[in-house]
């Protein structure tokens, strides 16, 4: 047999294994989630808060994490956008392309994509004793922004690089200003934002480490921005450190809920980006 | 309900007369382009030497030249496009009418560049559909009224001989259309916010040859209303349409007159080499 050939057929291979370690990791992530957690997750548990001992095994729910995730994320998502879409559009429009502000920008936020949520609740732990605040909503969804805003950009940016110089041309040679061309900017960079904005939701409502600090933990949903908020992934921890093999369980449940939850997201993502994209120019 | 509205848009007012915009301003005599001892580099290496052309009103206009001799530089300082290049630096002065382009302010070039159209080399119809395509200009013009917008639509669809094949589809993405239609498109678009000049850059090359020829045909009739600047490639296309024609050697300007005398006598030596193929 010829060399080259053989060397697809050894690529081949390596493809297929890749595929196929990345199938065996996720359908058992899904199938222990699945089987420990289906079984016990009931409709009382989705729509009621903890009763008194619900996490040595008594009745109530998980609402209270639910609602607190979705606050949390939906709020810091919103905030993170409309931060770092200016950002991006100053990168990609305003400077040019081999400028050193853009160069340094970059870099800055690569290194801060790489920081662990830990890092940034620390952070925020300490801006927070120094302004004298208490673990609240207001915490959480500040230091989510924090942790979501690298990855905006990042990812938008990639996008956006490859955005086709003859658009801006066109949008300017009709005497539209680089304000104004951001209207086909957006347009164009549809997919990036939707991508950009599915995988900042799914780390940010994933995130335990930066709320634990921030947020805290409460057995109501809160009210108001100073009081403090239950997180999903705060509540599988709890629920899992606990010896009873019932409240385990309902932590696979807790965790079933957050999957679903960034499935549905995801879905929703992609549908918008598919409407949005049929105008693209390729 | 849009097919539904657009049907009653069709049967309503499909008789009445276009008139064109009171926002956009028109002198009383179609201006020319002067190029005043222009020069332009870019990182320092002269890309434009010295050039001075007028570019007449009415007319066709091509810059003919070898490759990298910096025809669609011209043509990008003649709207300031040429901005965006990095390391560029310009000297002499650009002229529309009375107003430089060259020294002009933020505020200004906006007014300019809209009274100089663009068709670009590869059709860019923008991420929007092909009403909003025809109406994104003149909406930043802050020509407004959906009425208002949709005879502007029809008129310039009309105009480039477009509107009876998307009549029926105006709200579907531009993108759909096929390469020669997008390329009209993108010169609907440009006629949309009344420009007096047209510039195109080798706007037929990436079309095939009826797509190409329907361009063309345009360009020569639109001529009576817009004066039009085109860079071309092809000797051929430059004999058919050309009025006026402005030769290009490394730069420099080197033989500028009407295209009968300029292809039937050329006066230098370097475009009769240009013009026989020795050069290319």
């Amino acid at each position: 047999m010829k060399k080259s050939i053989v060397k697809e057929q050894f690529a081949r291979l390596l493809m297929y294994l890749s595929i196929l370690i990345v199938l065996i990791l996720v359908t058992s992530i899904i199938w222990t989630i699945f089987s420990r957690g289906a079984k016990c997750l009931t409709w009382e548990m989705v729509t009621s808060l903890p009763g008194g001992g619900f996490y040595i095994g008594k009745e109530g729910g998980f609402l209270n994490a639910i609602v607190g995730s979705l606050y949390i994320v939906l709020a810091s998502t919103a905030i993170g956008l409309i931060i770092s879409v200016p950002v991006v559009f100053f990168l990609n429009v305003y400077l040019k392309t081999k400028s050193k502000l853009a160069y340094v920008a970059r870099l800055a936020f690569d290194v801060l994509f790489g920081i662990p949520s830990i890092v940034y609740g620390a952070f925020a732990f300490t801006l927070m004793i120094y302004f004298g605040l208490r673990t609240s909503l207001l915490g959480g969804i500040l230091v989510e922004t924090l942790l979501i805003i690298p990855i905006l950009i990042r990812s938008m940016d990639e996008v956006a690089k490859n955005f086709p110089r003859e658009l801006l041309e066109a949008s300017y040679s009709l005497g539209a200003t680089r304000w104004e061309t951001m209207n086909v900017v957006m347009r164009q960079i549809a997919p990036g934002i939707a991508t950009a904005t599915l995988l900042s939701v799914g780390r940010s409502i994933g995130d335990a480490a930066g709320v634990m600090f921030t947020a805290g933990f409460s057995d109501t949903i809160p009210t108001s921005l100073s009081q403090q908020v239950a997180t999903l992934p705060l509540s599988i921890f709890f629920q899992l450190s606990a010896p009873q093999i019932e409240v385990q369980n309902r932590a696979y449940a807790a965790a079933l809920v957050l999957t679903i939850i960034v499935l549905i997201i995801s879905l929703l993502g992609r549908f918008i980006t598919n409407r949005f994209s049929k105008h693209n120019l390729r | 309900m849009k097919r539904f509205l657009l049907r009653r848009f069709l049967a309503n007012d499909s008789n009445e007369p276009f008139v064109p915009n009171e926002k956009f301003q028109h002198p009383e005599v179609a201006s020319e382009l002067v190029v005043d001892h222009f020069n332009l580099s870019i990182d320092g290496s002269p890309i434009l030497k010295d050039v001075s052309v007028t570019i007449p009103a009415n007319k066709i206009t091509c810059i003919i030249g070898p490759s990298g001799c910096g025809k669609s530089t011209l043509l990008k300082s003649l709207n300031r496009l040429s901005d965006s290049i990095e390391g560029v630096k310009t000297s002499g002065d650009i002229r529309l009418g009375d107003t430089s382009i060259v020294n002009c302010s933020e505020s200004d070039l906006v007014e300019l560049r809209r009274r100089i159209g663009l068709v670009p080399q590869r059709p860019t119809p923008l991420p929007m559909s092909i009403f909003g395509n025809i109406a994104y200009g003149c909406k930043i013009h802050g020509v407004g009224g959906r009425r208002q917008l949709r005879r502007i639509v029809r008129h310039y669809l009309k105009v480039v001989g477009l509107w009876d094949e998307v009549k029926d589809r105006l709200h579907s993405p531009a993108v759909k259309l096929s390469i020669g239609q997008q390329q009209r498109l993108c010169l609907a678009r440009s006629l949309a916010v009344e420009p007096e000049f047209i510039l195109a850059d080798e706007a037929t090359s990436a079309l095939d040859p009826v797509s190409s020829k329907i361009v063309e045909d345009l360009f020569v009739k639109l001529k009576e209303q817009y004066s039009i600047v085109m860079v071309t490639h092809t000797l051929r296309q430059a004999l058919r349409i050309a009025d006026y024609v402005i030769f290009i050697y490394m730069g420099e300007v080197i033989e500028v007159g009407d295209a009968q005398q300029v292809f039937k006598n050329p006066q230098h030596e370097l475009t009769q080499k240009y013009l026989s193929g020795a050069i290319s």
